[in-house]
């Protein structure tokens, strides 16, 4: 282990740019300790004895971060130290969430599940495979521009298989998301959500000029040419065809947001944000009049108690969850997350509100806040326009999916069927996270690497150290 | 385009903030009304997750929590379902909340009182799950199972003291139910049963319903007399077979319209007797309403209500507005409202020389492991009347028994106190019948009232021979050890 200051790479480069990665490396011991004492809290209060299986998960948890710890230490030595260990919080949180209902769920036996929590962990490994494997292929990451086209394909193709395939397959709890081979389930959705973020940074950081030129002035806003209105219609119309053919308003929601914010950044035009808003309103007001589901959806945000029995029955056992846990929460294993509906997956931020409390709910926003502004700041300081786009749409896309969710969630907002990234349990969310991140890591490397690594100065002829000449 | 990313990165501070403040608002301000919403069953399931403590009547459990293989941990049991009811109450979080001693004394048995601390803390370091305390009543169940015997088949109420301390012996009111059934986990089955039981069932006529109280409160018109001084039991007052209520053509009559000395003077003792109406009506008048009210009120008919720790509907004898409502109210109706409880308090307090106790019904408090943390210390609550006016009072009430309307609450061997009472309630519905008394006179160890709701005879057919058998009963179970 080497300080910023021993860094053989850093003093090589006679700069002063710290790696950090020391930093990164205690934060994320930090996060390993912490999910570990979570995971023996929730044995001893919920079943008052250590299970054995704890010494295996401390193990293989603490051997994950480590793996992705030395991949970047070797590989992207100059990323951005808060990323990881965010995620290893978070990732933990809902694996300690995950196994406490797993017990909860076998205690009130019948409807047992069984053994989600390893299942979980055997995702996360994949994920951090994936992980690694991005970091490894993806040296620089102006080389997704190219793949572009390639991607955008994918990505339509990821998100329109469950559209396709018959209910049996892809239908679960009325969306039709997933592809159900066997037993697992994958949602491509998740993945071709950032398929099409690499697309959206290629093809706005190529056409931004254009976009961005004005036809006209209205009430202050430039308005764009109206021919440029093809690519956010576009963006439209997949997102309305996403609601329709799989029921999903939270892809449909969070597609359409990423590409308009995205859009916005691009040209620096606020008239797409308003364009933008239009197009939103009015599909949001078409989805209201023509869908059921939607419909429910709206009434039951704006009245949950007086749908307590149907619809509105998770959102408000997830407030009495919330409620009842008030500041400081039930503690680990005192409560009753397992009454909602779904806690594993959608409504895992309730439990967490539940048997944290508010504390422990707000520090996991907050965390998630300190993830997206650490990748809008990488953003704001890679230098090239497709490494910013790029930063900027992958963290907003973090951004937005956790505002929807625990808006949702919260009865702040609709609920939607999105899942809480890294939290909750669900491997392709998971996965495609942890690919999202791999990126993000990547671009803040080349965001806080030393531009092309200055020649050593030569050193003045007086210090200079005798030399001896070699052949 | 760094300006409008920084844009983003406020919006996306701006949109979390909303977040942290609406979580806020659910976690602190709508904290409370969501934990205590009827619908949030995670305070009620966690009650199902401890062992409740028990409570126990003589040694036996009439309510306790078993250990089940189910979803929720414990489940109450009530061995003596129907004979305890009245008491206990049920035990329904899931569904209908809880009614009773399951409601009044939760604290204690759900381990969450103060006094419990201690052992929650020791149960912290031990892992075992915090248990609640056990409540020991003060009831005899001799006399609590002929108080339910002789309520059975009407619908009614018997409260049963011990005068010299105030602890409940008997608290009856039938019709009862199973609580069992109440308190189970199966939610369906519980709304099922609930909706077979009526108000009857469900209300405790012994303390939560106010009646017409009739010819039992001459006792208390006769403590005002004699506590004037003016008064003995010997004192003879008018008793016209018919009395035109001052200020009014109502005239009021006695009992099946018959004369109680042949419409001469009588003496006061006479007149309790044979419960002359229309000689207490005038003795009210004469006495006035402030002396009535006063003595109403020093036993414990001050509309205030007690807790036992049950709530005890207060009692009151009402608005007064001239001599002819006087009158009426001196007699026990017009506006007179009473429990059947404050009728056995009336009893015990003749009986305990003047001195009305508090009553009680939790003997003690015991911790999981069984030591006493709270034994109840009996206490003084009034001191109405003198125990000379006692003494006159257990004289006339001894010959209500011995000779007049209480004839059927007679023991052989042993001298009862009592009075009867008919109350009319409305025209075509039957009177109310009541019965106080304690015995035995000299030293008594137990006042009663009993209370039979519609009965259709008089309070002297009724409601004495119900508490000669709790009498009984629990002289038997004295003798016997």
């Amino acid at each position: 282990m080497s300080g910023p200051g021993t860094d053989p790479r850093a003093s090589a480069a006679g700069t002063s740019t710290p790696t950090r990665r020391n930093t990164e490396l205690a934060l994320l011991g930090f996060a390993v300790v912490l999910t570990i004492t979570a995971q023996c809290i929730v044995d001893i209060t919920v079943t008052g004895s250590l299970s054995p299986e704890i010494a295996t998960f401390s193990l293989w948890y603490t051997a994950l971060w480590v793996v992705a710890h030395l991949v970047v230490r070797r590989w992207a030595a100059y990323a951005d130290p808060l990323l990881l260990p965010c995620v290893a919080v978070l990732v933990g949180l809902g694996l300690t969430m995950i196994h406490r209902l797993d017990i909860a769920a076998s205690q009130v036996g019948g409807e047992s599940t069984g053994e989600d929590a390893p299942v979980q962990l055997l995702w996360a490994t994949i994920g951090l495979a994936l992980f690694v494997a991005v970091l490894l292929i993806v040296r620089d990451h102006r080389m997704l521009a190219r793949l572009a086209y390639t991607l955008a394909l994918l990505g339509l193709v990821l998100l329109a298989i469950p559209a396709a395939l018959p209910s049996s397959i892809s239908e679960v709890n009325g969306a039709k998301l997933w592809i159900r081979v066997g037993g697992f389930s994958i949602q491509p959705g998740e993945f071709a959500k950032i398929c099409l973020i690499v697309f959206f940074a290629a093809y706005l950081v190529e056409k931004r000029d254009v976009l961005a030129l004005a036809s006209r002035r209205v009430l202050r806003l430039e308005l764009p040419r109206g021919r440029d209105l093809g690519p956010v219609l576009a963006a439209w119309v997949v997102s309305i065809l996403v609601l329709v053919f799989e029921r999903d308003l939270g892809s449909s929601l969070l597609l359409f947001g990423i590409f308009v914010v995205m859009l916005y950044v691009a040209t620096e035009r606020a008239s797409w944000l308003v364009i933008g808003l239009l197009l939103f309103a009015g599909g949001a007001f078409l989805a209201y009049q023509l869908f059921g589901h939607v419909r429910v959806r709206v009434d039951t945000w704006l009245d949950p108690f007086a749908y307590a029995d149907e619809g509105g029955y998770q959102i408000v056992q997830s407030l009495f969850g919330l409620g009842t846990g008030g500041l400081f929460g039930a503690g680990l294993g005192g409560g009753r997350p397992d009454q909602v509906p779904v806690a594993k997956s959608d409504f895992i931020a309730a439990a967490i509100g539940e048997e944290l409390g508010l504390f422990g709910l707000v520090a996991v926003i907050v965390l998630y806040l300190i993830l997206v502004e650490r990748g809008l700041r990488t953003s704001l300081i890679v230098r090239d326009g497709f490494g910013k786009l790029l930063a900027a749409g992958l963290s907003f896309a973090v951004a937005w999916q956790v505002f929807v969710v625990l808006g949702g969630v919260t009865g702040l907002l609709p609920l939607t069927g999105l899942t809480t990234p890294f939290l909750a349990y669900g491997g392709s969310s998971l996965v495609a996270n942890f690919g999202l991140v791999a990126l993000l890591v990547r671009i803040s490397d080349a965001a806080r690497r030393p531009s092309a690594p200055p020649p050593a100065p030569p050193p003045k002829l007086v210090d200079a150290p005798t030399e001896v000449v070699r052949p | 385009m760094n300006a409008p990313l920084r844009r983003v990165a406020i919006s996306v501070l701006v949109l979390f903030t909303l977040l942290i403040v609406n979580v806020n608002i659910i976690q602190v301000v709508r904290a409370g009304d969501l934990r205590d919403n009827p619908r949030n069953t995670r305070v009620l399931a966690d009650q199902f997750d401890r062992e409740r403590g028990s409570i126990v009547v003589d040694g036996n459990e009439i309510a306790l929590s078993v250990p089940t293989d189910g979803r929720l941990r414990y489940l109450r049991q009530y061995p003596q379902g129907e004979l305890y009811a009245p008491v206990t109450g049920y035990y329904s979080p899931l569904v209908y909340g809880n009614t009773g001693l399951e409601r009044e004394a939760n604290a204690i048995l759900s381990g969450s009182d103060p006094r419990l601390t201690l052992f929650r803390l020791g149960d912290l370091f031990t892992g075992r799950d915090p248990a609640g305390g056990n409540i020991q009543l003060t009831l005899e169940p001799a006399a609590q199972q002929a108080a339910m015997e002789g309520l059975a088949g009407v619908t009614g109420a018997v409260v049963a003291l011990d005068p010299r301390t105030g602890a409940v012996l008997a608290l009856a009111s039938t019709p009862s139910y199973d609580p069992e059934k109440l308190s189970s986990h199966d939610p369906a089955a519980i709304r099922e049963y609930r909706s077979q039981l009526g108000e009857a069932e469900l209300r405790n006529h012994a303390i939560s319903d106010r009646y017409q109280a009739g010819s039992i409160f001459k006792v208390i018109v006769a403590a005002a007399a004699l506590a004037t001084g003016d008064y003995t039991p010997a004192t003879t007052i008018p008793a016209p077979d018919v009395l035109t209520l001052p200020g009014t053509s109502t005239t009021l009559r006695n009992y099946g319209n018959s004369s109680c000395n042949g419409g001469a003077d009588q003496s006061l003792i006479d007149a309790l007797t044979v419960s002359c109406n229309t000689a207490f009506a005038q003795l009210g008048i004469d006495l006035g309403e402030e002396r009535i009210r006063d003595m109403a009120e020093a036993f414990g008919m001050d509309d205030e209500g007690l807790e036992i720790p049950l709530d005890v509907a207060g009692s009151t004898i009402g608005d007064i507005e001239n001599d002819a409502q006087l009158g009426q109210t001196s007699i026990g109706q017009f506006n007179v409202a009473m429990t059947p409880m404050q009728a056995a308090m009336i009893a015990a307090t003749v009986a305990n020389d003047g001195t009305l106790m508090r009553p009680y019904l939790v003997d003690s408090v015991q911790a999981p492991d069984l030591r006493v943390i709270d034994q109840t210390e009996p206490e003084q609550l009034a001191e109405p009347i003198s125990s000379d006016v006692a003494g006159q009072l257990t004289e006339m009430m001894t010959s209500v028994v011995a000779e007049g309307s209480g004839r059927r609450a007679g023991i052989s061997g042993v001298q009862v106190a009592g009075k009867t009472g008919t109350a009319q309630v409305s025209e075509g519905v039957d009177d109310h019948n009541w019965f106080i008394g304690f015995a035995p006179a000299e030293d008594p160890t137990i006042a009663v009232a009993v209370f039979v709701a519609n009965g259709g005879g008089t309070g002297g057919d009724t409601s004495a021979p119900i508490a000669r058998q709790v009498i009984e009963a629990h002289l038997a179970a004295q003798g016997g050890g």
